[in-house]
């Protein structure tokens, strides 16, 4: 059993869960539980508990059972605590070509935690990802809500040493290289490439 | 090679803005209301004409679809649903075109939307794009605020509404069926068809679900009009197509280029060419993880298109190409692939759920040569077990690719079980 949490909405989750519901039509609230779940955990610092899941049924006026199969269906819905970093290695095919193990071998060695563990002091949680979706961008790491991309073992080291003293990473590629265009400047748009309104 | 002037997405990379403003200079938002002026049969003859194939993979004709839809209402509303769940291995397409082009798909959503007469569009987009949400619900808020989605869009007095909906990880969900389940906030389990979304899709409604690319092309189109669009590339095989091309080139990378160009030019123009010179090629996997894989020999001449894609026994799919060179232990990759599609059955249909991980084991023993010849053809005929018999395409797409592995590199397969054996016989 987990903990009782006494979960409610602060203000702003409150208006932001309603913002979701008024987006579907009137009948349709429980349309809303993805987002909903997604508030939830993180208002709750990264993770679900049953609590949560009774408290979004009752919510949304859906069966209790309805909303813990979609909590436990979607890989992004976490049962456990997890670290302040959620470090999600992709290991899918393109980005395995690029290095990918490399990659996976750095986060454990300088974590000093296997797939799935949170540190000790609760700052990471290292996890495998199936594909991320920036292929052309491999090898990629998400941390949280940003994208590495382009890492080697030596970058995605850096980074982890970065956050875990507190500092700002730069997300994005970790080479010199705008967005998806080629390493080395685009091949077509050439004209279209104005300095300094850059994404 | 494509000419910048026939590029769609003039602002593929994020060099400039992905503002309204910034986007309206580009040519967004220009007389949208003259477009949908013209009426819902110009709109779809138009897209019809254009020979626009679906961008999501299945290549299936966007125009024909959008005319599936209920040309009145029978009470119930009709909706639009925008495919962003982009998760095939290999694509990062769609990524691109909404970070750093979303008015191409806004606009996109309210002509489609009044071509079938739906009241709104729901944009599913994986929950990992959680940045690339933030910049479609700016660009949506941007529209909203110039008056160009609300009550009396662009001024034609047709109401419509966009809104974004994100996922929370989970593949399956880019099938159609699946993604209106988790719309209804549901496990992403697809559905029986028929009755096709366009009867029953999203909460009982006539839905149609098309990938984020289909519709953020169709401004353009009906601008610059059919005859351009049918003009570039191929008979049935029409158009500009974002490709991505990522794993051993010099230079992975998307780029818009036009149907039908030559797999060997798009990544020698585009990506720099293979790592080590075309000769270091190995093989490629031309649209994503679902479809087989080609050895270098087909790749010399082959056109990167459905139907050239198709005679080969491959596929266009996203058109996500996924290069290796000959340091590439051809089996790994394609088992990776196969616990990729493991991973991510939904569990619903029993050949794929067993069959996936039984695909998957088999897979794994293979990499290291410990299982004996007669297992090829045992794993090739549960292959055949899975595809076809399930609801959804996801069975096929885990077949497909040990399919394609055992038709060109089945003497790697053999040649590492020798290997093994040779060995535990030492």
């Amino acid at each position: 059993m987990t903990e009782t949490t006494g979960f409610s909405w602060t203000p702003e989750n409150e208006a932001a869960a309603q913002k979701h519901i008024a987006k579907y039509p009137e009948g349709r609230q429980q349309s809303a539980v993805m987002p909903l779940l997604d508030i939830a955990q993180r208002q709750n610092g990264g993770h679900l508990t049953i609590e949560i899941m009774e408290y979004i049924a009752d919510y949304l006026d859906m069966a209790p059972i309805k909303v813990q199969e979609v909590a436990t269906f979607y890989t992004m819905y976490n049962h456990k605590p997890m670290g302040k970093h959620h470090v999600q290695v992709c290991g899918t095919t393109p980005c395995w070509l690029r290095g990918s193990d490399d990659i996976i071998a750095a986060c454990k060695s300088k974590l000093g935690i296997g797939m799935g563990e949170t540190t000790a002091d609760g700052q990471f949680t290292l996890s495998e990802v199936e594909c991320a979706g920036a292929c052309v961008n491999a090898p990629v790491v998400a941390i949280n809500d940003d994208y590495y991309e382009d890492l080697t073992a030596d970058s995605i080291s850096n980074i982890l040493d970065d956050l875990a003293a507190g500092k700002e990473v730069k997300p994005g590629p970790q080479v010199d290289r705008q967005t998806s265009a080629p390493v080395g400047g685009a091949t077509t748009l050439k004209d279209f490439i104005s300095e300094g309104e850059g994404a | 090679m494509l000419a910048d002037k026939d590029r769609i997405f003039t602002n593929l990379y994020g060099h400039q803005s992905p503002g309204i403003d910034a986007a309206m200079k580009r040519g967004d938002w220009d007389d949208t209301k003259g477009l949908i002026g013209k009426g819902r049969d110009w709109i779809i003859n138009e897209m019809k004409e254009s020979g626009l194939r679906g961008r999501g993979g299945a290549g299936f004709p966007t125009g024909l679809k959008w005319s599936f839809m209920p040309k009145e209402s029978d009470g119930r509303p009709s909706y639009l649903v925008v495919n962003a769940d982009e998760g095939e291995p290999g694509t990062c397409k769609d990524r691109d075109l909404m970070r750093h082009d979303p008015h191409k798909l806004i606009e996109g959503c309210l002509i489609a939307g009044f071509a079938m007469n739906a009241v709104a569009a729901y944009i599913y987009i994986r929950g990992e794009f959680y940045r690339e949400a933030q910049a479609l619900e700016r660009a949506i808020e941007e529209a909203y605020a110039k008056g160009f989605l609300g009550d009396n869009a662009c001024g034609t007095g047709y109401k419509f509404d966009v809104y974004v909906h994100m996922g929370a990880g989970a593949y399956i969900c880019g099938e159609e069926t699946a993604l209106i389940e988790s719309l209804e906030g549901k496990k992403g389990q697809p559905r029986l068809k028929p009755p096709f979304p366009a009867n029953v899709g999203v909460w009982g409604c006539p839905t149609t679900v098309n990938n984020v690319e289909s519709i953020a092309v169709a401004p353009t189109i009906l601008r610059r009009g059919a005859a351009w669009f049918a003009g570039l590339g191929r008979p049935n095989n029409t158009g500009t197509k974002v490709f991505c091309i990522s794993g051993h080139v010099n230079n992975p990378c998307n780029v818009e280029e036009e149907m039908g160009i030559s797999l060997k030019e798009l990544i020698e123009k585009h990506a720099g060419g293979v790592r080590g010179g075309w000769d270091n090629l190995l093989a490629v996997i031309p649209g994503g993880s679902s479809v087989p894989v080609l050895p270098k020999d087909i790749c010399d001449t082959v056109l990167m298109d459905f139907d050239s894609l198709r005679d080969v026994q491959s596929g266009l799919g996203t058109a996500a190409v996924i290069v290796m060179d000959k340091s590439t232990d051809i089996v790994k990759a394609i088992a990776r692939l196969s616990e990729f599609y493991k991973h991510e059955s939904c569990g619903q249909c029993t050949p794929c759920r067993e069959g996936t991980g039984w695909m998957w084991r088999v897979m794994e023993r293979l990499v290291t040569g410990e299982a004996d010849k007669s297992e090829i053809d045992m794993l090739l005929e549960v292959t055949k077990q899975v595809e076809g018999h399930t609801i959804c395409a996801l069975g096929d797409a885990a077949a497909w690719p040990i399919q394609g592995l055992m038709r060109h590199f089945r003497h790697e397969v053999e040649a590492r079980i020798d290997s093994y054996h040779a060995k535990a016989a030492e």
